[in-house]
């Protein structure tokens, strides 16, 4: 019988409520800045706008179509990055993406980044790491404005 | 023996084939015992490779062991035993495929390759502006790509013949996309996300009659029906040797005598010349104007060992086993609440794939490889027909000679722990 402690990892119950009911999942008109980001090997595909106040992200929001571990990080990178600087954001970009494709990277490290916390297991799922970092790669090129539609593939 | 009584057994009581011993079978492969995440491996995804008999791997490593040298131009006992045993691999692909000459049967790297040669061959130096190439909505990346490139080549059209809710390709609007302005049609002959099984000898006749030329993609045919080349009038048939229990790296295309003679080569270099200079260089005759350089010679001879192991268990019951798994294994999976099967039509090889609603293919992929069991998901190098069916990817199962119903148990038990993971 399966233990569901082996994907206690993966799908922690926070993950698999984020995936079910993702948070901020809405347009946003009026956003200042929204990206695309597609891995069309896999099929996820979502599109992140965010509402730039001066140098603060006022709001952020996500639609798309995807698996529960995207679906479930786009969720909480939205709820994580509201309010923060634009400065902020871009820290929590790295240590999300330090968490996750790391090997060296630390418990310690991944209890720094709050309740993203909880994406520390895909690291254990290598295939997956792209279904996780996809919406936060397409994060960045929001901020950047980035024209060009981005993968993690 | 009495003569009458002998025809008249014959006429009223024909043996039955004895039904395939799946549990016998499995005993030949031995990467069936491995175990994966502490459980037994549940092998599903043989639309994307087959794995391999030791007959198979046998035949490898003996070459490697006994026979390895470079073939067609050594003349010492290693190299004409090479030599000899590659040679003996093409003609059981031949009669594997009922061509009727072994210079119709070109080694390639697999289909893919193989689609590529007839595209870049055949119709590139005859493809005009206006002229047209038609395939179906439900091919492999590999039947789509290779004829994009050649029409943007040449300035030729590519047409789609679209395919029903079912996965069937719609044979009416197959005929009505046939004009005189066709010049090639490539289509497959089974669907490796659908199952679906094409009428080929129909959509063949119907290319003949518009004038076109026909190319079938068989990669996921030959492993579960019979071939036979002629019947089917194919002008050109390719396949892989890696879905059909032999090695990667290898595959075959099939071409009327008449249509590879008048091709130029695909690829320069040795062996598919005659004679070399700098002011002039001829080719060498069929088939070896198509095989530049040192080929997979333990891949062809790998091949040649699946072909063999395939015709001893029997394609007619590999067939039959594979359709009552199909059988059961749609019965059972269409009985999960919540699961919806993409692939239904009437004529389908052993195929099944899914989506669920509670569950992205990704997360029932990774849940179930968890219990061991191997299933793909994905777009299966086929975009156009998840954009068909409007899903973003499928999970697929899919069957070969050696996978039991208790294995199908176990899928759909996997399933509702996906189901229970996601609730």
């Amino acid at each position: 019988m399966l233990m569901l402690s082996d994907l206690d990892d993966l799908y922690q119950q926070v993950i698999l409520d984020h995936g079910r009911k993702p948070r901020n999942f809405r347009d946003l008109p009026g956003a200042t800045g929204r990206a695309e980001g597609f891995n069309p090997l896999c099929g996820d595909r979502v599109t992140v706008y965010i509402q730039r106040d001066d140098g603060h992200i006022a709001d952020a929001a996500f639609t798309g179509k995807g698996c529960a571990i995207c679906t479930a990080s786009a969720s909480m990178m939205t709820q994580v990055v509201r309010g923060k600087s634009v400065e902020e954001a871009r820290q929590l970009f790295d240590g999300f993406h330090h968490m996750i494709t790391d090997a060296a990277s630390t418990v310690q490290e991944a209890e720094a980044l709050g309740k993203l916390a909880v994406f520390a297991g895909v690291k254990k799922y290598p295939v997956r790491v792209k279904c996780a970092t996809l919406p936060w790669h397409t994060l960045k090129a929001a901020i950047d404005h980035q024209d060009q539609p981005v993968s993690t593939e | 023996m009495d003569l009458l009584m002998a025809t008249t057994t014959q006429t009223t009581r024909p043996t039955p084939t004895p039904a395939l011993d799946v549990y016998r079978v499995r005993e030949d492969f031995p990467i069936l015992t491995v175990r994966v995440h502490g459980r037994p491996l549940v092998y599903l995804d043989n639309a994307a490779t087959s794995q391999k008999p030791r007959q198979v791997i046998e035949a490898i490593d003996h070459y490697y062991r006994d026979a390895n040298s470079n073939i067609h131009r050594g003349l010492h006992a290693l190299s004409e035993q090479a030599t000899s045993q590659y040679e003996a691999a093409r003609d059981k692909v031949r009669r594997f495929l009922n061509a009727d000459s072994g210079n119709q049967i070109i080694f390639t790297r697999g289909t893919t390759e193989s689609i590529n040669l007839v595209a870049q061959s055949y119709a590139r130096p005859r493809l005009r502006s206006g002229d047209e190439v038609l395939i179906t909505h439900m091919e492999h990346h590999s039947n789509i790509v290779p004829w994009q490139i050649v029409c943007e080549q040449t300035g030729a059209e590519l047409r789609v013949a679209p395919i029903d809710e079912r996965g069937d390709l719609l044979t009416d609007e197959f005929e009505r996309l046939l004009t005189e302005r066709t010049k090639v049609v490539s289509v497959s002959h089974v669907s490796n996300a659908l199952g679906t099984i094409n009428p080929v000898k129909k959509l063949v006749r119907l290319a003949h009659q518009a004038g076109a030329v026909v190319l079938i993609d068989g990669a996921q045919a030959v492993p579960h029906v019979p071939v036979d080349v002629r019947e089917l009038e194919a002008d050109f048939y390719a396949f892989s040797s890696h879905k059909l229990y032999g090695p990667t790296g290898v595959g075959v295309l099939y071409g009327r005598a008449a249509l590879l003679e008048a091709m130029p080569p695909y690829q320069g270099g040795g062996d598919m010349i005659k004679s070399v200079t700098f002011e002039k260089t001829t080719y060498n005759e069929l088939p070896y104007k198509f095989e530049a350089g040192t080929p997979n010679i333990a891949g062809g001879i790998g091949l040649g060992a699946a072909i063999d192991y395939v015709g001893r268990i029997g394609l007619d019951r590999i067939a039959a086993w594979e359709n009552e798994l199909l059988e059961y294994g749609t019965q059972a999976l269409a009985a999960v609440p919540g699961l919806r099967l993409i692939g239904t039509a009437q004529n389908k090889a052993a195929v099944l794939s899914f989506v669920l609603d509670c569950a992205h293919p990704h997360d029932i992929g990774t849940i179930l490889d968890r219990q061991g069991i191997a299933i793909r998901t994905g777009h299966h190098c086929a975009q156009p027909v998840m954009d068909r069916f409007d899903v973003p990817a499928t999970a697929r199962a899919s069957f070969a000679m050696y996978n039991t119903k208790e294995e199908i148990d176990l899928l759909v038990r996997g399933i509702e722990k996906v189901k229970e993971v996601f609730a």
